[in-house]
């Protein structure tokens, strides 16, 4: 099966999907390419001056700009998979209503472009942490285990919306006022220690996205970060965001395979 | 006997159109409330069934709305079937038109590698067909160009060029031909030629009765969703002629209704069988002045008229009665064939009255010399 669903053909498709995706996105512009380094590089200095500079959010935090950088890459992605990927059927229409190709490629070309960005950003974090002479932990070799756990999340949540969003419109609405709540909700731009209430603590951190970012700290910036793990003070609490991971990718599949017959009609 | 292909066993297919699209969550709950959705279910196909056999050039024959694109759909799996059953033995072509998938804001290379991916070629396999590509389509000088830049012309070349290269078993055209310039169907026709020989199977949905009297060996016509009937593609040809001339009779009867034409002058024409080579004409003219009138009636052949005749001009009608002609028709080869009538003053300028509807007739028989509308004895001296 396996064989079957990475088919020549299929790779292929993938391949040319997300070549097709990267070389529009930096269409006609002068920079080209270098605009996927520099537009990060740019947007993490401003944050770093405003808040690392100014409101000084992580006064106590060993290395808080690395800290925060890598918060926020996390959370790009995140960010990009779910919401490019609820998009990508609809903005594929022309594909679906004409051709008869698997229809989760789509989804998962704009999560590889989603990736290829990732790739981008923690270039850009390795070179903050180079510049901020930040020692390279032996732990960072966790760190694709914990982009992988984003992924499959993001994979999950994508499959779902984008399935969704052939029906309903409003879903696109919906999605950006939840990831928008889900962003402050999510320790990224403050130290997670900033909440006293040990219980909310431990809230917080059942969402995946919170516990992925506090790990992703630990094993690559500084051991002192707060993980569920340590919040919970049982190793066994990541099974918690784990168990929601693998629910969401079995329901993401589930109610694309059931949808998707019908997208060629619906779109 | 040869192998079945395609088995499309009493498909249905209906879509339903939904009267107000809830494509909003507030509707979707509004009608979750009052628990009724106002659809409108189209029976798009009827109980569809034929069987294509390996290396048939198959043509689906209807008019627009028909269902054909539909069909050939449901073939391609994008749509699904809801009742009924389709089996396909081999590798279809995964698209069905022309340019699908093609980005504007990409270069004709970059296309390319997009449509030849679609087509289920990975990139080294494009990069070997690409200079065959390119000179097909005659476009050497345009490849870097963004394909918004083309004319739509090139856009159909490049397009073309890259669906000949498909590899299956199967193919799928639809409209193929209702682009492009004279030259380039005539390389589509060259293509069908080499499908032809190579004993390929293709399904083919077209308007153009002369490329699937052509090309196909096999026809059926589709009528509002039903497969109405399956025959040789010259039958399903005529047919679909036949279903085509309905349309002028509307536009007759709205000319009909012109401010010059009185009320009171009418006429009517009558067709009736005399001999199996021979039709009776009877017009029937009324008029309620006593001035003169002449009747003239004109016989066409697909908007031509072949051939004209008034009434003698020693001979004006006057007031109600009746005149008719006995038409020989030896002389028309198969086809279709139209009668209008006018009813007019001497100079044949001032339009008194036309036939409400045009009559149609049909001459069947097997000819040689298909396209003309007259038939020359065959009087040949051979020396």
């Amino acid at each position: 099966m396996f064989n079957r669903i990475f088919s020549k053909q299929n790779r292929a498709l993938l391949g040319e999907l997300v070549r097709t995706d990267f070389k529009l996105r930096y269409q006609g512009s002068v920079l080209g390419y270098t605009w996927s380094l520099l537009r990060p590089l740019m947007l993490f200095l401003i944050m770093y001056v405003v808040f690392v500079r100014f409101l000084r959010l992580g006064g106590d935090v060993p290395h808080y700009p690395i800290y925060l950088l890598l918060g926020l890459v996390l959370w790009q992605f995140f960010s990009d998979m779910t919401s490019q990927g609820l998009k990508s059927v609809v903005d594929r229409s022309d594909l679906i209503r004409k051709v008869s190709i698997p229809r989760w490629i789509i989804v998962i070309s704009t999560s590889i472009s989603a990736l290829i960005n990732l790739s981008f950003n923690l270039v850009v974090v390795l070179i903050f942490m180079f510049v901020n002479g930040t020692a390279f932990l032996a732990t960072a070799l966790w760190l694709p285990v914990l982009i992988f756990e984003t992924y499959v999340l993001s994979l999950g949540l994508a499959l779902f919306l984008s399935a969704a969003y052939v029906k309903y419109r409003d879903i696109t609405h919906i999605w950006e006022v939840v990831i928008q709540a889900a962003f402050y909700a999510t320790p990224v731009l403050y130290p997670i220690t900033l909440i006293k209430n040990a219980n909310y603590q431990k809230l917080l951190l059942i969402n995946p996205v919170a516990q992925v970012v506090q790990d992703g700290r630990y094993v690559l910036v500084t051991h002192d970060s707060k993980t569920i793990a340590t919040t919970f003070n049982s190793p066994w609490a990541r099974l918690v965001p784990i168990a929601i991971v693998a629910i969401t990718l079995i329901i993401g599949c589930l109610y694309f395979k059931r949808q998707e017959k019908n997208f060629a009609e619906n779109l | 006997m040869s192998n079945i292909v395609i088995r499309v066993d009493k498909v249905n297919k209906f879509f339903e159109l939904p009267h107000e699209r809830h494509s909003s969550i507030k509707s979707l709950f509004v009608n979750i409330l009052k628990s009724k959705r106002t659809y409108e279910k189209q029976h798009v196909l009827k109980d569809i069934s034929f069987e294509i056999e390996e290396g048939d050039f198959f043509a689906i024959v209807g008019r627009n709305g028909s269902g054909k694109s539909t069909l050939l759909k449901l073939l391609a799996g994008i749509y699904r079937t809801e009742a009924g059953s389709i089996t396909v033995n081999g590798k279809l072509t995964p698209f069905i038109e022309l340019g699908v998938g093609f980005n504007p804001e990409l270069s004709g290379k970059d296309n390319i590698f997009m449509n030849g991916a679609l087509l289920g070629f990975n990139r080294k396999e494009v990069h070997a067909m690409y200079d065959d590509i390119v000179e097909f389509a005659e476009l050497e000088r345009f490849m870097d160009q963004k394909l918004k830049n083309y004319s739509s012309g090139m856009q159909v070349r490049l397009a073309f060029s890259i669906a000949i290269r498909a590899r299956s078993d199967i193919l799928l055209l639809d409209e193929v031909l209702a682009v492009g310039d004279a030259a380039f169907q005539q390389k589509c026709f060259d293509y069908f030629e080499t499908l032809k020989a190579d004993k390929k199977t293709v399904v083919f949905v077209s308007h153009d009765m002369s490329a699937v009297t052509r090309f196909c060996n096999k026809a059926v016509y589709i009528k509002d969703g039903k497969l109405v009937r399956r025959g040789s593609p010259s039958e399903i040809a005529e047919m679909y002629k036949l279903e085509n001339i309905e349309v002028p009779k509307v536009i007759k009867v709205k000319q009909n209704k012109g401010p010059q034409l009185s009320a009171v002058h009418a006429v009517t024409t009558k067709i009736t069988h005399e001999t199996p080579d021979k039709l009776h004409l009877t017009f029937s003219y009324t008029s309620e002045d006593d001035k003169d009138m002449y009747i003239g009636f004109s016989v066409l052949r697909d908007g031509i008229s072949i051939a004209e005749l008034t009434t003698s001009l020693d001979k004006p009608l006057v007031g109600s009665g009746a005149v008719s002609y006995i038409m020989d028709v030896t002389a028309f080869n198969e086809g279709v064939y139209q009668i209008t009538t006018v009813l007019c003053r001497k100079d044949g300028r001032k339009l008194l009255s036309i036939s409400r509807a045009p009559l149609t007739f049909k001459v069947r028989g097997h000819d040689l010399t298909r396209g003309a509308a007259l038939k020359l004895a065959d009087a040949w001296d051979y020396k």
